[in-house]
């Protein structure tokens, strides 16, 4: 059993949902994300997501954008993002799952990719432009290396794409709330509510679901939660608070651990 | 030479293409592959596509012996399809006019589009003000101040400009904006991508859309010539007019294609866009393609003097046909394309686009190492006025 399955085990029976929290590494510094990560796990973080900076983030609002803008800038290269997973792993329980684009993937090639994330003890990845059709090698090589791969589904994805996406996708299926890129929301749209009950009975007893983009708020865990869901992934509320406070790093760690922490209050029962 | 079969199979030109989106759209593009072949095997909508051809765009367009360029190149006897006389100026609406065709029969109303050098965002303005739907068009801001004129004119055109300011602002962040507000408008809106890029159909349809080029130049040399051109030389940036002007032709082993990309500043300098020459496989777009990448996959900001051949991506086909050794891929500097836009204005009177000026530069170098007895055909994609102010920054003249 891989740990992101431990981890979702081990909260079902507290009844909890998992916060999966989401930073773009090498934002604003290489040398800051192993603090930012700390912060984010004490706040409650129960999954860390770490995103590996691409040029053309096409799935991204402007929040990540800039952050992926400012991590290249920065100097940070795929092999430095794994590096710095391998160092938060080492010390935490915390499951550690890489989102990034195809590319840079594709460029390391499918095989050395996965087999420098094993080393590097990374549990899952998460490759948002890569749909299933294309996944087969993926697939192979992350196989091979036991590394998860979660696969996302949309709310335009029909039923039957979505029983062949849940046999692809493990550790999770990220469910994108609501058609657009990623980024805050004021609120919760009553369409997603909808989705996550379309989605449920695919996912039920087969793999937990995650439901993630606009989620910001304590309210809108509570809903989404409420609504099934097995986790939320909230990423641009932490990456703002990155952002909002690059000039004062402590200001920057002890508001990620606040906000996590009222984010993870909302997903307990 | 083995026949090249009917492609893409499966979305894909051998290994290359395919379908890289983000899960939200893979419905979407699925649709409008769904809608493509239903319509293309239509007959309404062939009639309908080829009234517009002729009475819109102005179709069939000539194609004319350039026979002082070719006194001056020295050597094959080059002949130029002008695409420049299309409607706008250039090969783009061609595409335009079938994608909105069939935006209208899928029943979206409002169409968003991508453009670098503005070609393609004009092209996209007419048809859309033509067939009466919305038309909001992508814009790096890099171009959007390269090319004043084309942003007025789609304006004009009754079409929304947004410019783009993420990234290098120029072509790729257009089309990544294209995609973010495609992935956000998906039920409503119709996306009308400009070139043979992108995930799987478009690089199919805009392909079948521009194939009309090639047709009409295969037919219109028989009739002058009683045979087959020796050679074709088109630019390509991402690849729209080539592979317009080669696919009527893949079969015909005798015919030498050439692509020509952007050289920029010289390829050793790091400073162009030649995909194919220099580029290495990668994922980009929606596509399995040659893309000018790092060694740790981000992409690469590109260089021409020409604004529609600044992409870092170019189209499947293209990649498949060089994998075939099918067509060759060189390259012209920016040198090279400024000093035939010159020789073509000169010899011929003909202004041609900064972009087909890559072709022009090729053909002449080209024309001195063939005999006096073959042919070349050259697309002449687009015309040349936009270009003329950068044209007089390079030759230092104040206008």
């Amino acid at each position: 059993m891989t740990a992101i399955n431990e981890t979702f085990q081990k909260l079902k029976k507290r009844k909890e949902a998992a916060l999966i929290g989401y930073v773009t590494a090498g934002d604003p510094d290489p040398k800051y994300t192993p603090q930012i990560a700390e912060a984010l796990i004490k706040g409650g973080v129960d999954i860390l997501e770490l995103g590996l900076p691409f040029s053309d983030p096409i799935a991204d609002g402007p929040t990540i954008q800039e952050a992926s803008i400012r991590a290249l800038k920065a100097g940070t290269k795929p092999k430095k993002v794994l590096e710095i997973a391998k160092q938060i792993r080492a010390k935490h329980e915390v499951p550690i799952v890489i989102m990034t684009y195809y590319n840079p993937v594709f460029r390391m090639g499918l095989d050395s990719f996965f087999r420098l994330a094993k080393d590097c003890l990374v549990d899952g990845v998460i490759v948002p432009d890569l749909p299933v059709e294309e996944a087969n090698d993926y697939k192979k090589a992350a196989d091979a290396c036991k590394v998860d791969t979660i696969f996302l589904a949309a709310p335009s994805t029909s039923n039957e794409r979505l029983s062949n996406i849940v046999t692809y996708t493990s550790g999770f299926l990220y469910l994108v709330s609501h058609f657009g890129v990623t980024g805050t929301k004021a609120s919760v749209e009553n369409a997603t509510l909808q989705l996550i009950k379309r989605v449920l009975p695919f996912t039920t007893g087969r793999v937990p679901l995650a439901v993630g983009f606009g989620i910001s708020k304590p309210e809108h865990v509570k809903s989404v939660v409420e609504a099934g869901a097995d986790a939320v992934i909230v990423g641009s509320a932490f990456v703002n608070i990155i952002n909002r406070n690059r000039e004062n790093r402590n200001q920057m760690l002890l508001e990620l651990e606040e906000t996590a922490l009222k984010l993870k209050k909302a997903a307990l029962p | 030479m083995k026949k090249i079969d009917t492609y893409p199979v499966d979305g894909k030109f051998g290994k290359y293409g395919g379908r890289f989106v983000p899960e939200v759209l893979m419905e979407a593009v699925t649709e409008l592959e769904a809608a493509y072949e239903k319509a293309k095997n239509d007959k309404r909508f062939k009639e309908e596509l080829a009234y517009y051809l002729s009475e819109y765009v102005g179709r069939p367009t000539p194609l004319y012996f350039a026979e002082n360029l070719t006194r001056k190149a020295g050597g094959a006897k080059i002949y130029l399809k002008r695409e420049d006389l299309a409607h706008g100026g250039a090969h783009k609406i061609n595409n335009t006019i079938g994608q909105a065709l069939l935006a209208k029969r899928m029943g979206k109303k409002r169409v968003i589009a991508e453009t670098g050098a503005g070609q393609h965002g004009v092209a996209t303005a007419m048809a859309c003000a033509a067939l009466g739907l919305k038309a909001e068009v992508y814009m790096g801001v890099e171009d959007t101040e390269r090319q004043k004129l084309n942003v007025f004119r789609m304006k004009l055109l009754n079409a929304q400009v947004h410019p783009v300011e993420t990234g290098s602002k120029t072509l790729k962040d257009a089309i990544n904006e294209a995609f973010r507000d495609w992935v956000t408008n998906i039920e409503t809106t119709y996306y009308l991508i400009g070139s043979v890029v992108g995930p799987h159909p478009y690089p199919m349809i805009v392909r079948d859309f521009q194939s009309i080029i090639g047709k009409e130049l295969k037919e219109q040399f028989k009739q002058k010539e009683g045979r087959l051109p020796d050679a074709l030389v088109a630019c390509v940036g991402g690849g729209s007019n080539a592979m317009g002007t080669f696919y009527p032709f893949e079969n015909d082993a005798d015919v030498k294609m050439y692509g020509v990309e952007a050289a920029g500043k010289g390829i050793t300098t790091g400073k162009h866009a030649a995909s194919l020459g220099a580029g290495v496989e990668g994922v980009f777009h929606g596509m399995l393609t040659y893309v000018l990448q790092d060694n740790e996959g981000q992409i690469q900001n590109t260089h021409s003097i020409s604004a529609g051949l600044d992409y870092p991506g170019v189209g499947p086909e293209h990649s498949f046909l060089k994998s075939l050794k099918r067509a060759e891929y060189v390259s012209a500097t920016d040198k090279e394309a400024a000093d035939a836009f010159l020789a073509l204005s000169k010899e011929e009177g003909i202004l041609p686009a900064l972009e087909s000026s890559h072709a022009v530069a090729y053909a002449m170098k080209l024309a001195k190492k063939m005999k006096k007895d073959e042919f070349i055909v050259v697309n002449l994609s687009g015309r040349g006025d936009k270009d003329v102010e950068t044209i007089a920054d390079y030759l230092g003249v104040k206008i």
